[in-house]
């Protein structure tokens, strides 16, 4: 290959290379040029950037702060952008219609009418809110909202505190898809490890390690994490909190894992090439780095993608049940923890939100994780 | 075979211990126990405690012995007489108080396996005879999503329609009426036209999952060379299709019962605290939040017994099925 710098082209030029020799292209060249083919798979990718994107800058990307709140909008309805202003004319300009907010006497509900009469301007690049971006710089430029630092603007309602649900979700994304991250991160680790021991050595430590592994499979896992997460004190602080429940996350999530790193060394260790290393004189942590480890590393990328949606549900369904993370962190979980019961429903269905941004992150992870699987298997 | 039998039950016997351990374990390990829970909670409403009471309490319930003793008082009295010691918070015996939830939970996850195979079946076999056409799209699509959206969503999100649509809060599985009554058939119907929609929330993901592994194994075996000397024989294709791709592909669809079952057993937990049926998932996590050791602890216990018992089954089954694993596992043996 180094012979031949002029093959090594970046992946889109070398696409309809006519005259290459198939052994001689890089495998993840392949694995790129397959994994582009697979539309559903690409658009999953962007999406997915778009996910991380939000989880990195969610202080300047939501409109308010999660916590900000307001007594005169408790579960005030979802507010359409407008973009077209044609009361006199025309006229280009956002915009939202501002509330009519009438209070029951008696059960101190309230209740919402759009006013048309009354608009509440929205602009870019807006002051509002002070923030601190990633707890370190104070700011208070947020990339949409009311143009008066005033006032506030709901695309997507108020929950019953009157806080807005946009920005909860969005400071929810970096939650929730940060411990599917780490806790996939510390299963990785530990299924690598003892799936990598199991199948190398085989004999032995292979069945200790399955024994281990098929009984935490055979434990209904939401009870166990159920169990787990209930024993973790409630006066930890949210840190902590947020450790333990990845730690216990993990420390089921592994067997999967494991099972397909085992199942991976099984077959290698037959192979010629791992034996000739091995009368080479390598040693094991050679053989396995070096010469095994590189062959399926696309399938671990693959396994470790389709891990981390479970993660987030798991994480999703403990905090749902106030077994998980806790107030005031706020994660997709626990901001469905108001969805609980059927008055707040039915009343404000848009706190039902959460739910429908956990499907759609575990969506476009389930598309990567397809479109990276099917594309590392050279036999396709 | 029957060597196989005997071998797979013998290593049930580690599991279950394990199982109890573990369930034990997990109950033991918050700070504290139910006692100091519930005192704080009674000076928390300002309620004096008498220290007495408490250490008459203690006393009675073992709660300074080591952990050790106490496990072994709980387990030789589940081996020895079936008695799962007491539940404090409801002050009754544990027995009294799983076995008709527990009842449930089982009827729900068998109804739901039963539901998502008769359900994934014909549709499995659809999508992959009619592979990319746009009911396999559909379908594909569909599957994603079910997979994809929590359980408990689905739940709440049938709950909103039902009592936005119809008027109706959902909830229980015997409704009012027949609250007090004996079985009978009437009360069997309610029952069951009360679990249907349980029970097609709890099998989404399931079915889902399912289809997948269905279509992905009966695609690998169509584009075997056996289909085609067949087809050039001449066999009808239905008949061809049914006789022996489908019969090749459906080995993953028994071994699913193994690793569907712990799945099924939490999904209807989740299920069961959204629509308040009186299943194990309720009482399960309220003994959690209160500590109440010993009823949290043979829920677990159960569930997980329950579940090895039912991966037992679907191996055996999948040994009589299929006869590569039955002769795989007689030649190792």
């Amino acid at each position: 290959m180094g012979l031949l710098p002029e093959r090594s082209l970046p992946p889109e030029a070398a696409t309809n290379e006519p005259d290459e020799i198939p052994g001689d292209v890089a495998q993840r060249v392949l694995i790129w040029r397959r994994f582009k083919r697979n539309k559903l798979a690409v658009f999953g990718a962007l999406l997915l950037c778009g996910l991380v994107l939000i989880s990195v800058f969610s202080e300047f990307l939501s409109p308010s702060t999660p916590y900000a709140y307001d007594a005169e909008r408790t579960h005030a309805p979802p507010q359409r952008l407008h973009f077209v202003d044609t009361d006199d004319g025309f006229e280009l300009g956002m915009y939202v219609y501002d509330y009519r907010v009438e209070r029951d006497e008696e059960t101190y509900a309230n209740t919402y009418e759009v006013d048309e009469s009354a608009k509440v301007p929205v602009g870019l690049f807006v002051q509002g809110q002070a923030y601190r971006m990633w707890g370190l710089f104070p700011m208070d430029r947020h990339l949409i909202g009311a143009k008066d630092p005033d006032t506030e603007v709901y695309f997507l309602g108020a929950d019953r505190n009157g806080r807005d649900m946009a920005s909860r979700i969005i400071h929810g994304t970096r939650v929730s898809m940060s411990i599917g991250l780490a806790g996939v991160a510390l299963s990785f680790v530990l299924g690598v490890v003892l799936g990598g021991l199991s199948g190398y050595f085989g004999g032995r430590t292979d069945n200790y390690v399955q024994r281990v592994i098929e009984f935490l499979m055979s434990i209904p896992t939401i009870p166990l994490w159920m169990g787990l997460s209930a024993a973790v004190p409630r006066d930890w602080g949210a840190i902590q909190t947020y450790f333990a429940i990845t730690v216990i996350l993990s420390l089921i999530g592994w067997t999967d894992l494991a099972r397909v790193v085992r199942g991976r060394f099984l077959s290698l260790r037959q192979e010629d090439f791992v034996t000739a290393a091995r009368l080479d004189g390598c040693r094991t942590g050679r053989v396995i780095g070096r010469h095994m480890l590189p062959s399926f590393t696309s399938h671990i990328i693959a396994s470790l993608t389709l891990a981390v949606p479970f993660m987030i549900l798991a994480e999703t369904s403990l905090s749902f049940l106030g077994l998980g993370l806790q107030q005031p962190v706020v994660s997709w979980g626990v901001l469905l923890q108001e969805a609980q019961n059927i008055h707040s429903i039915s009343g404000a269905p848009w706190v039902l939100l959460p739910g429908v941004a956990v499907t759609v992150a575990v969506l476009v992870l389930n598309f990567v994780g397809d479109g990276i699987r099917d594309a590392a298997d050279p036999y396709k | 075979m029957r060597q196989y039998i005997a071998r797979r039950v013998l290593y049930m016997v580690p599991t279950l211990f394990a199982i109890s351990l573990v369930a034990f374990l997990i109950i033991q390990l918050p700070p504290g126990n139910f006692l100091t829970s519930y005192i704080a909670q009674l000076s928390a409403q300002g309620q004096g405690v008498d220290g007495a009471q408490v250490r008459a309490l203690e006393e009675r319930y073992g709660l300074n012995d080591p952990v050790v003793v106490q496990y072994w008082r709980w387990i030789s009295g589940i081996l020895t007489s079936g008695d799962f010691g007491q539940s404090f918070e409801h002050r009754r015996e544990v027995s009294d108080l799983i076995w008709d939830r527990i009842g449930l939970t089982l009827a729900l996850a068998v109804s739901t396996l039963v539901l998502s195979w008769l359900i994934a079946f014909p549709i499995g076999v659809y999508s992959a005879v009619r592979q990319y056409s746009v009911g396999d799209y559909l379908v594909t699509f569909v599957g994603f999503v079910g997979l994809a959206t929590p359980n408990f969503m689905l739940a709440l999100l049938f709950a909103w329609v039902s009592f936005r649509y119809f008027g109706q809060s959902v909830g229980g599985i015997v409704s009012a009426e027949y609250a007090d009554a004996a079985w009978n058939i009437g009360k069997l119907f309610d029952v069951v036209s009360n679990l249907w929609i349980p029970v097609l929330i709890i099998g989404t993901a399931g079915t889902a999952a399912l289809i997948r592994v269905l279509r992905a194994n009966l695609l690998d075996e169509l584009r075997k060379p056996y289909v085609t000397t067949a087809r050039a024989k001449g066999l009808p294709e239905w008949r061809l299709i049914l006789k022996y791709p489908v019969r090749m592909s459906l080995s993953p669809f028994i071994s699913t019962i193994g690793w569907i079952l712990p799945t099924l057993v939490g999904g209807e937990v989740m299920v069961s605290i959204v629509l308040s049926l009186e299943t194990t998932g309720p009482l399960l996590v309220s003994a959690l939040q209160s500590q109440d050791m010993y009823l949290a602890g043979s829920f677990i216990l159960v569930l997980g017994a329950l579940t090895v018992i039912g991966t037992l089954l679907s191996d055996l089954l999948l040994a009589w099925w299929d006869p590569r694993i039955r002769h795989q596992h007689v030649e190792r043996a």
